[in-house]
């Protein structure tokens, strides 16, 4: 099927099979390789991206699902020299070990910082049920992402 | 997973008559239980019919005593919703307790409810509340609605449009929910309406269902210890890795009084 969707601002024609899914879209046709593929079940969040601005596993979006939406990947947060604060906070606190699960673990906060209200301790443990680390034993992880937090508050 | 072609109606007319042209077609809503299924190729639907398009399966709207939300309603939108929040806010929390922020993103009421899982937490709300069930043909009944283990009252290529939810005094949901997937070993939504309580039961058994028994103690005498003498037969629940049918026993009460005493 004819596809159209903006992938980190660029518009982008595809023509894929129906039962193609958003990661191997993005995967395989858009080298953006950032984006990783956990389980493939639905069920560890490697996979999240933006669409339409709301965090999703795109290893559970088809093709057809994407198309006419916009799509933001790791890939379109930062550059090496100007990163994201959330990446800055990432590296900053060791919210990282093995790095397999932060490209998405980072998706998954940013939405949850620009989309819910008041965070702390326990909201951002809540916020991150979607994603598993079998790394770091998630403490970084919920302190960068609250120390990001009150950076892009800041800066909005 | 298998080759499927992917539709995209924008009216549910134009939905239900391309359901009834092709061979084994699925409707999808968020995708979040069936593209898993078709993966694992426990479905192999030759035509997916995509909701998201079709025009009035969205919406949250509040009429007389009532809440009703559109089929294709995203679980985040009823958990973010203040207005739900204000009117149910049992509804509101249960939305909320949904599997992960990005599973609340794409699924779908309508999904969820046409699906009847047994560990799925609206289901719990269609009974526990009274809930009516709008159709592209009728309307059902919450309390008939689910009838085993993902077997609903729905025809072939009937279609959820929207669930009207009667707004109660209180209520509340208490879910003890699987350490994992977040999903319902058991759930208790405990509704006080003028008429009397209802108590909706989900994760226990093959699908949700009214606890009578529980009703009708609490319609007697509104506390948790009116549950003590209360029996929850065990026979037909659910047992597997995750809970004996005993244990899911033992919870559908230990939730229960825990939901009244919020409410007392
Ligand atoms: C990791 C994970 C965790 C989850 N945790 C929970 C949880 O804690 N609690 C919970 O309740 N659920 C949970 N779910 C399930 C989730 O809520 C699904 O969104 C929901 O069960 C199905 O909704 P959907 O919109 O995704 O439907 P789909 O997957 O698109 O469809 C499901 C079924 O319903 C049919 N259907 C869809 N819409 C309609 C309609 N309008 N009329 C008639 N038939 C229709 C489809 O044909 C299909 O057979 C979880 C899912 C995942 C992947
Ligand atoms: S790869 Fe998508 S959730 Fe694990
Ligand atoms: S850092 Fe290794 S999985 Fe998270």
């Amino acid at each position: 099927m004819q596809i159209t969707l903006t992938v980190n601002g660029t518009l982008r024609e595809l023509d894929v099979p129906e039962n193609t899914l958003l990661v191997d879209i993005l995967r395989e046709r858009l080298r953006l390789t950032g984006t990783h593929v956990g389980c493939d079940t639905s069920q560890c969040g490697a996979c999240t991206v933006h669409l339409n601005g709301r965090a999703v596993k795109s290893c559970t979006v088809l093709a057809g699902q994407a198309d006419g939406t916009s799509v933001l990947t790791i890939e379109g947060i930062g550059t090496p020299d100007v990163l994201h604060p959330m990446q800055a906070a990432f590296r900053e606190c060791h919210a990282l070990q093995c790095g397999f699960c932060t490209p998405c673990m980072i998706m998954a906060a940013i939405d949850l910082v620009e989309n819910h209200k008041e965070l702390d301790n326990k909201s951002v443990r809540e916020g991150l049920e979607g994603n598993f680390c079998r790394c770091t034993g998630y403490h970084n992880i919920v302190r960068a992402v609250l120390s990001a937090a009150e950076k892009m508050a800041a800066k909005a | 997973m298998y080759r499927f072609k992917h539709h995209r109606p924008t009216t549910i007319d134009e939905a239900q008559s391309i359901f009834a042209a092709c061979d084994d077609p699925s409707y999808l809503s968020g995708g979040m239980t069936l593209i898993p299924t078709m993966k694992q190729r426990l479905a192999s639907p030759t035509d997916l019919i995509d909701l998201s398009q079709v025009e009035g399966l969205t919406g949250i709207t509040f009429h007389s005593g009532l809440v009703r939300i559109g089929a294709f309603t995203r679980h985040a939108v009823v958990a973010n919703s203040a207005e739900v929040a204000k009117a149910i806010p049992a509804l509101a929390y249960l939305a909320a307790q949904i599997g992960d922020n990005q599973v609340r993103n794409r699924g779908t009421l309508g999904g969820s409810v046409a699906n009847s899982d047994p560990a799925a937490d609206y289901p719990a709300a269609v009974v526990g509340l009274g809930a009516t069930i709008v159709t592209s043909q009728r309307q059902i009944a919450g309390d008939t609605f689910f009838q085993d283990l993902f077997e609903t009252a729905l025809e072939p290529g009937e279609l959820i449009t929207a669930i009207e939810f009667p707004i109660p005094e209180k209520a509340v949901y208490r879910k003890f929910p699987n350490p994992a997937s977040r999903y319902a070993v058991a759930g208790v939504m405990v509704a006080r309406f003028p008429r009397g309580v209802r108590v909706g039961v989900t994760g226990a058994g093959p699908c949700a269902f009214r606890a009578t028994a529980l009703e009708n103690a609490l319609n007697q005498s509104f506390n948790p210890d009116a549950l003590n003498a209360v029996e929850i037969p065990d026979a037909g629940f659910n047992s597997d890795l995750h809970a004996s049918a005993e244990y899911r026993a033992h919870l559908v009460k230990v939730l229960a009084k825990r939901a009244v005493q919020a409410l007392c």
